[in-house]
């Protein structure tokens, strides 16, 4: 009954939680969703038809099935988004604690760093990251992982810098507990609470900042269903072809709104400051 | 600020002016790719390995890493940037061109940003919880969730396409060419800001001296703009500079939707032909524009909080 209990209890959340396992599900099951159609497949006598009758979502210059690839896309762009995510706070939160618990020089080294980081706008430095790496969807991930990790090193060496000192982890160094240990057992545990939360609500604004990379062409290549590139294929045929940019758009609009509002429930969820 | 603090400021803005110049150097000097293969496919010429040799000894990238990044910082500092591989022309000039054209897109966005996201911040603020706040925390939700490049296409859809209103294809001189590309760039902004202004009015909304006026009988329009305003001033403006680093890399792909000829979409095609010397002008001033700001920023709070001045530490 615990289940029931937890479901009455947080109700946004389980919504938000059964869309966003929806759009999991959509991707992982693909084929089956758009009928084993190949998102590859260009049939050009096909080419740039209308919403409607056997192409819900029209087609593109090559013909391509819009609906297929919006599907398809979902995939590329989960598994970037995901991808960063888990960099990101794994890196972050690493760095993070090591520099709060160890202090002096290695604190510096990486906080020194970090504030150097800090000091690009982000999508300027992604962009020539990404572009000078060549495009490709895990470069653009490389790209927003480096400019992303500041934040996560920071909250974590905060959250780190707070128990540091506590009787408890000294009680932990005089019975000659090892640092490895220490630091497992009772600095990361700390801080993972908070970072979970972050890393939850980064997702949709890293899905964003994705799309974006690849929709300047420093990302996804084609023909790879991807949400940003489609967008950018589609610009040239705004006039003649305008559900080119209305689906594609939607769909990264859709998907970051559920993550968005799933990253908050799931804040109201585990922040228990609150109560 | 007194002259310590600001002689301390100033050493740090040298700092971090420093590692923003390595890093930048760092970026092109670690990418795939021989500049000089680069730099010949430009101009569309196969070199033989010899002329590829000789080339690298002439622009010194035989020598070591750090050798070459002191003498490339000094000639940009002697205003020296390099010369674009795809343009033939020095960098600095290049990007000049472009510099005022970003700026004022820039300048724009922010400024329509603020028309909208403060008195809209500001009424969910003083009617917290009503319905036009949930409706307005509603609308802000979506504008944070859209792509602004999605924003963008969707806009020129509307109103190039279908109504005709606005030019397609922008120009640098031209008033109508800026609306468009400022809209696409001030909505997420604002939705996000819009956010945080009505953050800040709540906190100072809960201070004592607030209730007390009120209970005084003080106009509320007369409280609100005389003194809880100017009281939450220093974060909206610290979140502004900070909001500017956005702004900077949005104005790159908006210039890239609405064809504005900018440093952004200067920078996008630089990158695309992997134009290493104009991609580090770009990384480099796009940088430094944005601490220059956020340093204008720092030395502001010493005129919204006067308590600033005498020295004492920040609050």
């Amino acid at each position: 009954m615990k289940f029931k209990n937890f479901v009455k209890k947080n109700k946004s959340f389980c919504f938000f939680a059964v869309l966003a396992l929806l759009i999991i599900l959509a991707a992982v099951f693909a084929p089956l969703i758009t009928g084993g159609v190949d998102p590859a497949a260009s049939v050009l006598k096909d080419a740039l038809q209308r919403p409607g009758g056997a192409h819900l979502f029209g087609t593109d210059k090559l013909g391509r099935d819009i609906f297929t690839r919006v599907i398809y896309g979902a995939r590329t762009s989960l598994v970037a988004a995901f991808s960063v995510v888990l960099i990101i706070f794994v890196l972050g939160t690493a760095l993070g604690v090591l520099s709060g618990y160890f202090g002096g020089w290695v604190d510096t080294v990486i906080m020194r760093i970090a504030d150097m980081m800090v000091s690009f706008p982000d999508m300027v430095f992604a962009m020539a990251i990404a572009g000078i790496l060549g495009a490709s969807i895990r470069n653009a991930v490389i790209a927003v992982a480096l400019v992303s990790w500041t934040k996560y090193a920071r909250l974590a060496r905060s959250l780190v810098l707070k128990i540091r000192n506590r009787d408890y982890v000294a009680a932990a160094v005089v019975t000659g507990s090892k640092t490895p240990y220490i630091l497992m057992r009772y600095m990361v545990p700390n801080v993972i609470p908070t970072l979970i939360i972050t890393a939850a609500t980064d997702i949709g604004g890293m899905m964003l900042e994705l799309a974006g990379l690849s929709f300047l062409g420093f990302g996804a290549k084609a023909p790879t269903p991807e949400w940003g590139l489609m967008l950018n294929e589609g610009r040239p045929f705004i006039q003649s072809a305008p559900w080119l940019m209305i689906y594609p758009g939607a769909a990264i609009f859709v998907v970051v709104v559920v993550f968005n509002l799933l990253g908050d429930a799931l804040r109201d969820v585990l922040d228990v400051r609150d109560e | 600020m007194n002259a310590k603090q600001l002689g301390k400021r100033l050493l740090q803005i040298v700092l971090v002016a420093l590692g923003i110049s390595f890093l930048t150097f760092l970026i092109t000097y670690l990418a795939p790719g021989d500049p000089v293969r680069t730099m010949f496919a430009a101009t569309g010429m196969m070199p033989s390995e010899e002329v590829v040799q000789e080339t690298r000894e002439a622009m010194g990238l035989n020598r070591p890493m750090l050798v070459q990044y002191v003498s490339w910082l000094q000639n940009c500092l002697r205003g020296d940037f390099g010369t674009s591989y795809a343009y033939h022309k020095p960098v600095a000039g290049l990007l000049m061109d472009r510099l005022w054209p970003t700026l004022k897109l820039s300048i724009s966005a922010m400024f329509l940003m603020l028309l909208v996201a403060v008195p809209v911040g500001m009424a969910q603020a003083t009617h917290k919880n009503s319905v036009v706040d949930y409706a307005l925390r509603g609308v802000t939700f979506f504008g944070v969730s859209m792509p602004n490049f999605w924003v963008g296409l969707l806009l020129m859809l509307f109103f190039c396409v279908r109504l005709q209103l606005l030019p397609v294809v922008s120009s640098a001189g031209d008033i109508k060419s800026l609306i468009l590309p400022s809209v696409t760039l001030a909505f997420a902004m604002s939705a996000k800001y819009t956010r945080q202004v009505r953050t800040a009015i709540l906190e100072e909304l809960n201070q004592d001296y607030v209730t007390g006026a009120m209970a005084r009988g003080v106009a509320e329009w007369k409280i609100l703009w005389m003194n809880v305003f100017p009281n939450s001033l220093l974060p909206l403006i610290t979140m502004l500079g900070l909001s500017l680093g956005s702004l900077l890399g949005g104005t790159a792909v908006v210039e890239v939707i609405f064809s504005y000829p900018g440093m952004g979409s200067l920078a996008v095609a630089a990158i695309t032909a992997y134009d290493y010397p104009l991609i580090q002008g770009y990384v480099l001033w796009i940088s430094l524009i944005y601490m220059l700001v956020n340093l204008a920023v720092d030395i502001s709070y010493s005129y919204v909080d006067p308590r600033m001045r005498e020295g004492r530490q920040r609050l």
